[in-house]
């Protein structure tokens, strides 16, 4: 095995990037991959909180870097899928006590054992951003239908671009189909228009995120919900299966723009 | 220059715009000895220098860091960055503010200082040019691609965008009142000319060519026919 390194970022934050990581995670594991998800929110994490791991956390990312733990003792392993496990960031430390080179040393020891490694980036473009983006193989840039985080995943893209890290993919998060009929939100055209990179995934606006969420359950696991849905389209595509975009999306536009009639 | 036991622990490459200075296997203070009457040995050649150290896996404390960091600056050398397996020594070098990777060529994001350019050419850029890109060129700027908001160029001759402009721009930067500002969409967050500030509104514009100017000491934008 060879892992794939792959960071969600976005610049901005509350977007849904640890979302996106969770629900990613949960659906390539379910489809047999193995999987390690790294919290590189150091001071700030909740990855464990939205995988409902967070009452089985003993040792850190820190912990590791730092040499108190083998890599293998920081690795928590999910109750529901065997194949998932978490390397939860440190609470009480800042985003100083890990460098760039430190997480592209850590990926490379995970890289022969696990399928992919997903890494969940900092909001902003600063040291935490880094080193969530020191190891990438690929990097996802989830942004909203909204001004301010489609200008600050172009910032990030662009960074991305300058770091010979691109091509970036996009996902575009928390679309209300309803509020883009009216034209009180950005369509999803408008965004691809504006940042110009492949589209991986559109994810609906879902009560049913935050619900998930606060239990620890992420959506992709039963995949009923539209938002489930969308994220397990994502893991398949990432894992190269060419999946169709959810009825919402096919507009078209986009029909077009993937050479679909 | 006579041969010394400084040159067999001193080995220095030339990177884009700084030194890269490998030190040999020795105890510290030998180390830092030897790359100091390397130093002493050639002054000119290090003058004004940029330095990137590779300590190997030395680890190194902030005191001794700093100490040599203090001797190199006293020569005129600037100590930029320390690559060191060693992670006391990258902890230490951040606590310094020193970078601890040499950083990858940044082509896209360019920022460039005015500079003077001959008349009648032009810096050619492929678009898009993200937010965060600052760009200043002493000449003319075409753009093939979009220009996006968040970005900004300034330039001291006339601006072509081949593509949407939506960012910022101030074209005869240096008082030229004769430069234009040209797109396929004229949408920028904001237009200068020369000493004219101008905050074009986007609503009911349709997606035209068009080309700003300055008319006596007012920016007006028209269609650009052909």
């Amino acid at each position: 095995m060879a892992a794939t390194v792959v960071t969600v970022s976005s610049g901005k934050g509350g977007v849904g990037k640890t979302t996106t990581v969770a629900n990613i995670a949960v659906a390539l594991a379910a489809q047999g991959k193995t999987v390690v998800c790294i919290d590189s929110d150091i001071g700030l994490r909740n990855l464990d909180v939205v995988l409902g791991l967070e009452n089985r956390i003993v040792y850190d990312l820190v912990d590791v870097v730092e040499g108190r733990c083998r890599l293998r003792q920081a690795m928590i392993r999910d109750k529901r899928l065997d194949t998932l496990f978490l390397i939860p960031a440190a609470q009480t430390r800042d985003k100083s006590a890990v460098s760039p080179s430190d997480m592209v040393r850590l990926c490379d020891e995970l890289r022969p054992d696990v399928d992919w490694v997903l890494i969940d980036s900092p909001a902003g473009i600063e040291r935490g951003f880094r080193n969530a983006i020191a190891p990438a193989d690929k990097v996802l840039v989830v942004t909203n239908p909204e001004i301010s985080a489609v200008r600050d995943a172009d910032r990030v893209i662009g960074l991305l671009e300058a770091e010979g890290k691109g091509p970036a993919s996009l996902i575009i998060n928390r679309v209300n189909p309803a509020l883009v009929r009216r034209g009180d939100m950005l369509a999803v055209e408008d965004v691809l228009d504006l940042l110009a990179i492949e589209l991986i995934g559109v994810v609906p606006e879902d009560e049913n995120v935050l619900i998930a969420s606060n239990k620890g359950q992420p959506l992709a696991l039963d995949g009923k919900s539209k938002a489930g849905l969308a994220f397990q389209n994502i893991a398949r595509r990432l894992l190269g299966e060419q999946v169709p975009f959810l009825e919402m999306e096919s507009t078209g536009f986009l029909q077009k723009l993937l050479g679909r009639k | 220059m006579p041969m010394s036991a400084a040159d067999s622990l001193v080995q220095i490459k030339g990177l884009r715009d700084s030194l890269l200075v490998i030190l040999g296997d020795a105890p510290w203070p030998e180390r830092e000895a030897a790359l100091l009457e390397y130093i002493g040995a050639n002054p000119s050649f290090f003058q004004g220098a940029r330095l990137a150290l590779d300590v190997g896996s030395q680890p190194l404390k902030v005191a001794e860091l700093a100490h040599l960091r203090d001797q190199l600056s006293e020569r005129g050398i600037s100590l930029w960055a320390v690559l060191s397996e060693s992670p006391l020594t990258e902890t230490t070098a951040q606590n310094l503010g020193l970078a601890t990777r040499l950083a990858k060529p940044r082509s896209p994001i360019v920022s460039q200082t005015i500079t003077k350019a001959p008349p009648d050419t032009a810096l050619w850029l492929r678009g898009p040019l993200r937010s965060g890109t600052h760009l200043e060129h002493g000449g003319n700027v075409v753009v093939f691609g979009d220009v996006n908001p968040g970005a900004e160029i300034i330039a001291a001759g006339s601006i072509v965008v081949w593509g949407r402009l939506r960012g910022l721009v101030h074209a005869g930067a240096h008082g030229d009142e004769s430069a234009v500002v040209c797109a396929l969409e004229l949408a920028p967050t904001q237009l200068r000319i020369a000493g004219a500030i101008a905050v074009p509104s986007r609503k009911g514009r349709k997606a035209q060519p068009e080309m700003a100017r300055l008319v006596d000491g007012q920016i007006e934008a028209e269609v650009w026919k052909a």
